[in-house]
């Protein structure tokens, strides 16, 4: 579009397209809105799934606690789903008063798809509060059947409309190649612009990151309830519940990094320059503060299992390994967090003879943090495997030929990793990235695999001893809170590189942004945007779990006055 | 010696052993390997935080470990034989957040660090001397006449000996004569990082553009390149990207073929 065409257009679109808010101007206030409101999106759409298989856990294995978990769970959805509808309102109102012309383009395509999601948005809600307030009175025979069945109903409607939230956005970061600027959009079929190229692999990433994000809030929660319990009764509940939280989140987390990658092609696919300004422009720097964050989520959330082993009898033999763990982590962590591109004064950038280290320079590229992540996935899974196994004895006949093939399993993985990240570096481009697949396949054979060898392993094994639910130092449980403030950090700056890659673009190519804030924010600024929207949302959460807590307490103690072992509401 | 065996089983002061050695190893050690150099102190940070870190869950994961680590911290605190120790360190560390802090704040000749984008998403279109010319998908057009290749190469020698060898240098490795006067240094097309990494049509598109052409994205950028369109044709500039390709031994980036044809 040429220069004078531009301007005009934004003369003209001045007045009626763009409004200001007051102070932090328009920009910060959607932002601040639409990431408060994804943030407890997450958490009400990820909370449901893993409750629902709760309950069926408690059901097929007739373990109640699993039941009073998955309630509890609940109970946490209903005060934080008010919170989502609310800042759901805050950002529709802020986009139709603040960006009315860009509201109404997107509500010229989409408004059937509108429609059907505030329908489904209540039938959600009514489903929920079935699912319940009716957890207590349909909880024997068929009826406990029909209560589940409600559960998978609330994550099939909050599914879809996560679908459809979905197919906005994606839209905007990649609308139909036939999609033009001229293109009258009450023409653009529905289906055909919610269909686009990153719809799906959107879907994907934050269905799994929803349940990282839901277990990791929860296992935040727990940690707080156990800091502040009063009998070792409710110690060892939210013990296990931080537990359970903890584990929900790093086995979906383990897999998300597969759904970011297909995403990530996705969009390469769809628009080369998107895609380097993403990994390769400006904003390859995120993905340098990822890698460190998603270090620290590594370290802390084996720190918790190997703290954890502390309360298990038996796990003292696996204690001598934990050091050398870590030691891979840390070096994985280090090689995945060396930026290619140095931070560096003009006379450390004249001795290194530019931006690249001529040393470290090697550990900057693909092939050696695909390597380092696979390494520290394979590591935690090893810890995750020790800690399973601390209070076990297998007794099947083929025990050790067992462990060694789950050993020989490892160290194939580890070698394939190895290999395809060193042959990485004498290959062009194009059959590197291919070699990445087969890296991610190896650790996904060996954990499926040695998964499977591990429950077989487990049949008729004996205990060593119980595990001491609530023996857990309170160190243990700041790890909890780590993790649950990384992985919102993490939302927050992961969704800013997807936003901020289509630069001044409100459509990517098709709608230009001829507001004010057109210009795509500075890292410094977005970090502080970013960091504003997790306090945010934390004190939110922080308030809303506290008031949970104010409104369950006299339960709690007259169940523990009376000797039982309930605990919860 | 007993003193020194226990003081090596003990916690805190492995700890502290190996926050030193790999202090020692990343500011001195890595400077040392043949062709390598000083490691920039946003990378020391960087790298000493993560072995902070790692150590700090080394000597706490364990709760025998943790007690015997906190031993000696509580004993300096605490204990009346230690107090020489206690006042000391009570001087000694605000003197060196308060040096740190100078360090940081204090007025320098030399420009502050940049975060440089070294390889800004290129334009899908440009112009090419008023000529419209689509990058997605472009290939060297020289490329597709294989006999002529030697040629291609040769002319392309030519051009960047006359050309480019001031700045980029005679090994193509960014040290000609005139880069020290730069910054940014002039590229290193040696380095696995650059040119190796990038499409013949990325190349392209920087040679004929060169620091007037870059995109706001990486500013600060004050990259001295010329626009080489003003005094090259496109087949001198398709010629030199060949040799620069030949002469370090570097294959061009390929564009990847995806199922409905669309490269």
């Amino acid at each position: 579009m040429a220069d004078g065409a531009l301007l005009l257009q934004a003369v003209v679109d001045s007045l009626p397209a763009y409004r200001e808010f007051p102070a932090i101007g328009s920009r910060a206030a959607v932002w601040i809105a639409a990431e408060v409101h994804l943030m407890f999106a997450a958490f009400v759409l990820g909370v449901p799934l893993f409750a629902v298989v709760a309950e069926a856990i408690g059901i097929f294995n007739k373990e109640d606690r699993y039941d009073r978990l998955a309630k509890e769970f609940t109970r946490l959805l209903l005060v934080a789903y008010s919170a989502t509808a609310i800042w759901g309102v805050v950002l529709t109102f802020f986009l139709l008063t603040l960006y009315p012309r860009f509201f109404r383009y997107l509500s010229a395509i989409f408004g059937p798809s509108m429609w059907l999601y505030v329908g489904l948005f209540f039938l959600e809600s009514f489903t929920l509060y079935l699912y319940y307030y009716g957890w207590e009175r349909w909880k024997q025979g068929r009826a406990k059947w029909a209560h589940w069945s409600l559960g998978i109903l609330l994550n099939v409607w909050g599914t879809i409309v996560m679908f459809i939230a979905n197919s906005w956005l994606t839209y905007m970061m990649s609308p139909p190649r036939d999609v033009a600027p001229a293109t009258d959009p009450t023409t653009i079929k529905v289906w055909h612009a919610i269909a686009n190229a990153t719809w799906m692999p959107i879907n994907v990433h934050r269905l799994i990151a929803n349940v990282v994000f839901g277990g990791a809030i929860v296992a935040a929660y727990a940690s707080y309830r156990f800091l502040a319990a009063r009998s070792d009764e409710e110690r060892a509940h939210y013990d296990w519940m931080g537990y359970v939280g903890n584990f929900i989140a790093i086995s979906a987390l383990i897999v998300l990094p597969f759904a970011g990658y297909w995403l990530g092609r996705e969009i390469y696919e769809y628009d080369e320059s998107m895609g380097i300004t993403m990994m390769g422009g400006f904003m390859s720097w995120l993905w340098v503060i990822q890698a460190f964050l998603i270090a620290v989520l590594f370290l802390a959330g084996n720190y918790y299992l190997w703290v954890g082993m502390e309360r298990i009898p038996g796990a003292e033999r696996f204690r001598p390994y934990t050091k050398w763990l870590l030691a891979i982590l840390v070096v994985g962590a280090i090689v995945w967090g060396t930026p290619h591109t140095m931070i560096a004064t003009s006379k450390e950038i004249a001795a290194m003879g530019g931006s690249h280290h001529p040393f470290l320079g090697v550990l900057g590229v693909m092939s050696a943090k695909n390597t380092a992540v696979n390494l520290m996935i394979l590591t935690t899974f090893l810890s995750f495997l020790m800690y399973r196994r601390a209070n076990k004895r297998p007794v099947v006949p083929w025990a050790r030929t067992g462990t060694q093939i789950q050993a020989a399993m490892f160290i194939v993985a580890a070698a394939v990793v190895l290999f395809y990240g060193i042959r990485g570096y004498f290959v062009e481009a194009i059959v590197r990235i291919g070699y990445s697949v087969y890296q991610v396949l190896a650790v996904l054979a060996c954990i499926v695999g040695v998964t499977v060898i591990d429950v077989m392993l487990g049949r008729g094994a004996v205990s060593r001893g119980d595990i001491q639910w609530g023996k857990m130092p309170p160190r243990s449980q700041y790890a909890l809170f780590i993790l649950a403030v990384t992985f919102t950090w993490l939302m927050g700056l992961m969704g800013f590189a997807r936003s901020g890659i289509r630069q001044h673009w409100h459509v990517w190519q098709v709608m230009r942004d001829t507001s004010t804030s057109a210009a795509t924010p500075a890292l410094g600024y977005a970090a502080e945007m970013i960091s504003v929207c997790v306090l945010i949302f934390l004190a939110l959460v922080a308030f809303v779990f506290w008031l949970g807590g104010l409104a369950e307490k006299p339960t709690f103690v007259q169940t523990e006055a009376t000797g039982g072992v309930h605990v919860g509401h | 010696m007993n003193g020194i065996r226990a003081a090596i089983r003990h916690p805190f002061w492995q700890a502290l052993a190996i926050l030193v050695i790999a202090f020692v190893a990343i500011e001195f050690g890595i400077p040392v390997l043949p062709d390598s150099a000083d490691v920039p102190a946003s990378v020391v940070l960087q790298y000493m935080v993560t072995v902070l870190v790692g150590v700090l869950i080394y000597v706490s994961d364990n709760e025998q470990r943790w007690t015997q680590f906190r031993e000696p911290i509580r004993a300096v605190l605490v204990e009346p034989r230690l107090t020489p120790v206690r006042w000391s360190l009570l001087a000694a560390v605000p003197a060196l957040v308060g040096w740190v802090a100078y360090g940081q704040v204090a007025t320098r000749v030399e420009a502050p660090p940049i975060l440089r984008s070294i390889h800004p998403a290129p334009p899908a279109e440009i112009t090419f001397r008023s000529r419209p010319m689509t990058l997605t998908g472009l290939e060297n057009p020289l490329r597709a006449v294989r006999d002529s290749l030697p040629d291609f190469v040769g002319e392309g020698k030519r051009i960047y000996y006359q050309n480019c060898l001031p700045c980029h240098g005679d090994h193509l490795d960014g040290q000609g004569h005139f880069a020290p006067g730069f910054n940014p240094l002039p590229a290193n097309f040696q380095d696995d990082g650059t040119i190796a990494q990038l499409t013949e049509s990325f190349v392209f598109w920087r040679i004929a553009k060169g620091g007037p052409g870059l995109p706001r994205e990486g500013a600060p950028w004050n990259s001295a390149m010329p626009a080489w369109e003003d005094f090259l044709t496109e087949r001198e500039i398709w010629a030199v990207i060949l040799f620069l390709y030949e002469q370090t031994g570097r294959r061009p980036r390929t564009w990847e073929k995806t199922g409905d044809g669309h490269d």
